[in-house]
Order: C-alpha cells, then sequence, then structure tokens
C-alpha cells in the first residue's frame, strides 16, 4: 500500500522510511499520479513506470535525490513504457530533472515541445537504455535537445537511442566527468554534442544520418568555458548527410552536412579507432569559433588535437560549405580529403595515414573568401599525451547492477 | 484535479485541528470556524497542538492567515504589498501579503530582495474575474521554515470556501481580463522551485526593496517590521518604475524593470537559466549579457531563426521579443506562469530596443 505509506511518512517525518517502489500505469490521471509520486518520492525510492502509453499534457519534474525513475522498456511497442508529450501544453521539456544520483532507465519520451530530458545542476546522473524521439523525424520544430545534462559533474549516458532533435540527440553542455557510450543517434542536427565541457569519453556510438555525428564545441560568454579533454573513440560515424534543419541563430545551424567529427574551440581532444564512412562534406573538421566574442577566457582554436587509428572510408565528394564545390574543382578531386582544417589550430598530431587539407586562414575571424587552401604535413615534433580515462563514482555503476 | 495522498493524509489525520490553546476534536468545529491566531507550527512545519508535524498543511485555512475560510479576510497580522513593476500571470489579479512574527523584523540588503527572519510567510492569491464576479484560483505561499523556504501552492474549490494543497498543480479554464479563454496552469511544487530558487536554494523574487514603494518601506520602519538601518540604506536607492506610470518614465528603465520582474529569477548566474549567460538582472549592466548581439546557446526554435537576443533598433530581430511574443511551449518565454502574452510587457521591451543605436 505505497500511497499509505507516503501519507504515513508526511505525518511522521522523523520516522526512517525505507526505499520503496512506486508503482505507475498509464491510463487516467496518469499525468497527475506520475508528478505527485515524483514529487512525494524520498531518495532511495523507485517510481516504476508500467508498460504502456501515457498521455502526458504538461512537462514533468523531478527534484528529489536518489531517485529512479524504472519503465518496462525504451521500445516503440506495447511493451514499452512511452511518455507522450505529444499533446503537452507547458514546460520548456518532457522531464526536467535538478536534483543529484538520480537513475533514469528502460523508458521513452515521444514528442517534447522543447527538449526531451534535461538535467540541470543534477550531478551522478545516469541515463540508461532510454529512447527520446520525435517520430515526424527532421523538422525544425522539433525540440532542441534529446538528452540534455547541464551544469553537472558525473554524467553516464548509455545505451540509448534519439532521433528527430532540432539541435543535439544527446547535449551535454558546461559540465564534467563525462561518459556516453553505446548510444544511436540517428537524424538529428547533431548526433552527439560536447560543449563548454571537460572530461568526457564518447565512445561505441552509432551516429548515423544526423547533419553532424559527432561535435566537440566550445562557446564564449557562458558561465563555464574552457572545454576539453575530450576522448571521441570507437564510435560508427556513418553517412551524417541530412540537410541541416536547425533553426538560425543556434551553433549548430552553421554545421555542415555532411560532418562527421567536428571539433571547434577545444583543447585536448583525441579521435581514435572510429570509423568514419560516408561523411560527404568531411569526415573530420577542426575549425576556430569564427564569430565575434568578448571573453578573455575563452580559447577560440582546437589545440592539442589527436587523431589516430581511425578508419577512412568515402567521403567528402559533395562539401557543404560556401566555395566547396569550387574548392574541390580548383583541386580538379572527385573528393576533398577526409581530414580538413581551417589551418587555425595548434599542435595538431594525425597519425593517421591520409591527406589533410588545411584552409590557411591565420587569424581567427577571418572569412573564408580569404581561404589559402594547401596540403596540410605534420610538422615535427609534435606529439599528444593519452588522456587520462574518465572515472565515474564506483556506486554510479552499481546503481545499474 | 487529483490529489489522493492529500485526502489520505486528511483520512489519517486523526480528525483533530490545533487552534488556538487547544486541541479540539474536528468535529466540535463549525467548518468555517475562524483560526484564533496565526498557526505558527504550519509555518514552521513543526509538531503542533495536537503532536501533530504537518509538512505540507493541506488547506489553506490551517495556517490560519484568514479571518474567514474564503480568504477574503486578511488576519490584521498580515501586511498587504503592491510591487511597483509586477509579475505578467496572464492578467491575473494579485493580493499580496507578508507575514513576519511578532517581534521580528525584516532587513535590507540594498535594494535587493528583504531578508525574512524563520518563521515569515508570504501569501499570494491569484484571482480573475470583476467585482461580484471574481474567483480566486490559487494561494501561493512561500514559507520560511528552519531549513530554509518551502513554496507550496493552493487550489481554491468552485465554492469559493476552501483552498487545498495542490502539490501536483492543475489546470483552470480561465477567460482572462483580455478575453481570452486559457487553460490557466497552477503550478505543481517542483515549478514553484524552478522559477523559485538560486543556487539550488528557494528564495522569494517579489519583495525587493527597489520594488517596493517607499511608502510601503516608511509604513514598516515606523511599524517597527523593517529595521531602521536597512530602511535608511533602502531608502536611497532607485525604485524600479511603477508600471501604471510607465509612459512617464524612460523607457530603457521600464523595459529593464520588466526583464528584472519577469525574467532574472531564471535568467541569472545561479538561477535556473544559468546555463544560457543570459543575465537579465537590473543590476546587470554588460551589454552581452543582457543579450545585446548575444547568440543563443540552447534555444533550439526557440531562436524563430533570429541570430541573437537583442538587435538594437531592430525588435523583430531580437530572439527576446520573439519568445516573448509565443504561447507556445518550447519557444514561450517565460517557461511556466503564463498561457497568454503580455501586450504591456512586449511594447516596453520593443520600445527599449527600437530606441538602441544600431551597431554601425
Amino acid at each position: 500500500m505505497i500511497r499509505l505509506t507516503i501519507a504515513a511518512a508526511l505525518l511522521a517525518s522523523a520516522a526512517p522510511v525505507l526505499a520503496e517502489n512506486h508503482t505507475i500505469a498509464p491510463g487516467e490521471g496518469a499525468q497527475e499520479r506520475l508528478q505527485e509520486a515524483l514529487i512525494l518520492a524520498e531518495p532511495g525510492d523507485t517510481i516504476v513506470l508500467e508498460a504502456g502509453r501515457y498521455a502526458l499534457t504538461d512537462g514533468l519534474s523531478l527534484d528529489v535525490d536518489g531517485v529512479t525513475i524504472k519503465g518496462a522498456g525504451m521500445g516503440a511497442d506495447g511493451s514499452a513504457s512511452i511518455l507522450d508529450f505529444t499533446a503537452q501544453q507547458g514546460a520548456g521539456e518532457g522531464l526536467l530533472v535538478t536534483s543529484d544520483n538520480v537513475t533514469l532507465r528502460d523508458f521513452a519520451i515521444e514528442n517534447a515541445k522543447g527538449d526531451g530530458i534535461k538535467s540541470k545542476g543534477a550531478d551522478n546522473i545516469i541515463y540508461h537504455a532510454l529512447r527520446v524521439e520525435w517520430t515526424n523525424g527532421p523538422d525544425e520544430k522539433n525540440g532542441a535537445y534529446g538528452i540534455y545534462p547541464v551544469e553537472a559533474s558525473n554524467i553516464l549516458v548509455q545505451d540509448s537511442y534519439v532521433r528527430g532533435a532540432s539541435d543535439a540527440g544527446i547535449y551535454v553542455g558546461q559540465s564534467e566527468n563525462i561518459i556516453v557510450r553505446r548510444n544511436r543517434v540517428v537524424e538529428n542536427v547533431a548526433g552527439i554534442e560536447i560543449e563548454n565541457s571537460n572530461k568526457a569519453e564518447v565512445t561505441e556510438n552509432l551516429a548515423t544520418r544526423n547533419t553532424g555525428g559527432i561535435l566537440v564545441f566550445d562557446l564564449p560568454g557562458l558561465p563555464k568555458v574552457g572545454g576539453g579533454d575530450v576522448l571521441v573513440a570507437r564510435n560508427a560515424v556513418i553517412d551524417n548527410n541530412t540537410d541541416n534543419f536547425a533553426p538560425e541563430g543556434n551553433i549548430v545551424a552553421s554545421v555542415p552536412a555532411g560532418t562527421g567529427v567536428m571539433v571547434m574551440a577545444n583543447t585536448n581532444v583525441q579521435v581514435k579507432d572510429n570509423a568514419l564512412i560516408n561523411n560527404s562534406t568531411s569526415h573530420v573538421m577542426l575549425i576556430a569559433y569564427s564569430q565575434d566574442y568578448d571573453d578573455e577566457r575563452y580559447q577560440p582554436r582546437p589545440v592539442n588535437v589527436m587523431l589516430q587509428g581511425n578508419v577512412y572510408g568515402s567521403g567528402g565528394a559533395n562539401p557543404d560549405f560556401e566555395g566547396g564545390a569550387m574548392l574541390l574543382a580548383a583541386m580538379g578531386a572527385e573528393a576533398l580529403p577526409p581530414v580538413l582544417s581551417d589551418g587555425l589550430h595548434t599542435n595538431l598530431k594525425v597519425e593517421d595515414a591520409v591527406p589533410v587539407l588545411s584552409l590557411g586562414l591565420t587569424k581567427v575571424g577571418q572569412p573564408l573568401t580569404e581561404a589559402q587552401p594547401a596540403m596540410w604535413s605534420q610538422p615535427e615534433g609534435v606529439s599528444a599525451e593519452a588522456l587520462a580515462e574518465v572515472a565515474l563514482p564506483a556506486d554510479m555503476e552499481l546503481r545499474l547492477k | 484535479m487529483k490529489l489522493s495522498s492529500g485526502l489520505l493524509i486528511a483520512a489519517l489525520a486523526a480528525c483533530v485541528f490545533s487552534v488556538g490553546a487547544q486541541t479540539l476534536p474536528a468535529s466540535a468545529l463549525p467548518p468555517q470556524e475562524p483560526a484564533a491566531r496565526i498557526n505558527v507550527e504550519a509555518i514552521l512545519g513543526v509538531e503542533g497542538l495536537d503532536g501533530k508535524v504537518r509538512k505540507y498543511p493541506r488547506t489553506l485555512s490551517e495556517y490560519g492567515f484568514f479571518l474567514d475560510g474564503s480568504g477574503r479576510t486578511p488576519d490584521p497580522r498580515l501586511i498587504a504589498y503592491e510591487l511597483n513593476t509586477p509579475l505578467y500571470s496572464d492578467g491575473a489579479e494579485k493580493l499580496r501579503y507578508v507575514y513576519i512574527p511578532e517581534g521580528k523584523q525584516l532587513t535590507a540588503q540594498g535594494d535587493g530582495l528583504l531578508q525574512f527572519p524563520v518563521g515569515s510567510a508570504i501569501i499570494k492569491t491569484f484571482a480573475f474575474g470583476e467585482g461580484a464576479d471574481q474567483r480566486y484560483i490559487e494561494t501561493r505561499v512561500l514559507l520560511h521554515r528552519a531549513d530554509g523556504w518551502l513554496a507550496l501552492p493552493y487550489m481554491w474549490d468552485e465554492e469559493q470556501t476552501e483552498a487545498r494543497l495542490a502539490l501536483v498543480g492543475g489546470r483552470v479554464p480561465i477567460t482572462t481580463p483580455a478575453g481570452e479563454t486559457i487553460s490557466y496552469q497552477v503550478p505543481n511544487k517542483n515549478q514553484c522551485k524552478n522559477c523559485h530558487q538560486l543556487n539550488d536554494v528557494v528564495t522569494p523574487i517579489g519583495p525587493k526593496a527597489r520594488n517596493l514603494s517607499g511608502d510601503w518601506l516608511e509604513m514598516m520602519g515606523q511599524a517597527g517590521a523593517l529595521d531602521k538601518a536597512s530602511l535608511a540604506i533602502a531608502a536611497t536607492h532607485e525604485p524600479l518604475p511603477v508600471w501604471g506610470d510607465r509612459v512617464s518614465a524612460n523607457v530603457a528603465l521600464v523595459a529593464r524593470a520588466y526583464l528584472d520582474v519577469n525574467c532574472a529569477h531564471c535568467h541569472q548566474p545561479g538561477g535556473s537559466a544559468s546555463n544560457s549567460g543570459l543575465d537579465l538582472r537590473w543590476e546587470q549592466d554588460s551589454p552581452h549579457a543582457i543579450g545585446i548581439h548575444k547568440p543563443p546557446v540552447a534555444a533550439g526554435r526557440g531562436s524563430g531563426g533570429r541570430k541573437v537576443s537583442i538587435v538594437p533598433g531592430d525588435p523583430d530581430a531580437s530572439i527576446l521579443v520573439y519568445r516573448m511574443s509565443s504561447t507556445e511551449p518550447g519557444v514561450a518565454m517565460p517557461e511556466l506562469g503564463r498561457a497568454t502574452n503580455d501586450p504591456e510587457g512586449i511594447a516596453a521591451v520593443r520600445a527599449w530596443i527600437e530606441a538602441m543605436e544600431p551597431a554601425s
């Protein structure tokens, strides 16, 4: 008798409460019943979402530490727990988490009006086996981010699926100590984006049919700047050629269709052992932040970037940036080389035996019309040290056992 | 509106109310009996005279803030206040009160938020309709407990006789003063905190010294409810423009006051929208921080295809105006607390941006 337990706990708040399961079923009043359980949960409790489709009219939120939300599955059929926000009337996201040590697992979020799941200032959070999807596919009217942890330490996003986000499928912003692994990101503008964050590992993901597969960015003027120490390894980054459908004004709206991995304004980024196949602008692109900014803390170039052990398939035959076609013609080539830099990198180490094209820019903010494209060759004496492994608190992994 | 656990709490509450210095069985009380005193235990969330702890009092009448169950007659110990520039809430009329424990005082911190002693409460009722047709929809309380502030929403019943705890909020069909029929949203407990949190701690928003009239502060000082030294400090600051008199005020001050009151509780460092880098507080003077030529960070389709928050001289190209002028979830700002646009606020912000010198 779960409700009785909650009520009793409220009446005698000094009494210790054991971790409880609160089971919620879809159907009449699901919005109120689920939101009520999220508010009244005690640390250690699990909110169990029975299988079925939950028709929701408002954003949900969780602000209690140590709570798990666990569904019956992330799929699209009757065996899954699907939070359907198609009729959402308010709030900026489907589910908002603002407490620490939260585990979200085995459910799906469909058609949120804003972001899918946002966690802000929520340390030690796990996103496991979730599906966040805009079921109509790419559309600029879709929400911005599917899975959106921001301003936190210790973030694990794994075994999840995001489709249709008009900005990034999985976006980690202004955070540190991050693992994003074994996810599938499909038909988003950016598949995975690590922005203004430090100590991140993006590994063993499949990024396909996005505009850009995996982006590692830093932007000026935010509370946290100076992103870096990012490992992008053992990912399959394939066929990311979807036309950019991000609304103008967002930084990802400037990402060319056909981008595999893009590194902008970051320090210590290693791109290793990925399969980069059929991305029609460039498999790996390194650029400086080119807009005006006024932020003394900001470092606009890609610094200490290393490429090693990647497998490069076909690609680069249809560069989606101004002058791209002219560049191809001038080079007399069918396709651009698999690695492209604007020329503004510092300490680039390419261990892969592939050609690298530099656009030859010499100043940050210089327009592409002043580009002086030339093949780049590895200078002597540049080396890269291995990044320290990202270690999450031991209890985070234990929570999934 | 479903509140199953609330009903269960009622059933389990041993049918005893705390009233005055006595403990009476509920059956001995007529339903509309006025509270004999402000129930400080309810404010503080501590053990009452009936031996019970009510973390979340289930009705507004439990606090004893009003002499009648319908909440029309405030206890004399409640002090009404108004704000120079108010938050827009679909045109709701707001009745605002503070309660300060006897013998305690408010203190000021410059022109910012007044500091309330533990045991204080801030009570705000949202009403629609004129005269005899006026209906109370909800009353929100902010309780200053020993472990910090707690925000709770109470929804009025159809008969207007009782406001019950609505932890999960609710929606109510409303006709606004502008004649729009809307689904008015009563925020849930988490949504209360979403706006009322700073660095993850719940805090009041409205009663900042700069947004209160000099007369009110003076009155509070005379009554001994505001510390005298604080009064002197608060009195030296420029107050926010009075919204009703805004035509005669500087357009920039009017717009900045509006943004401070309607946006800055989230859009400031430590606020719920801190990650945006947009800081709309009255005291922020960096042009970039308040949005001038500032690109968005996580706006998504909220950008409306516009490139920066504010383009000087061009309100139509400014994301700020676009998002204020939308009612669509995911685009509309503020995200919570309005289902309609505020034409007055939009006009004020437009006029300010229009008057800015365009970049050459």
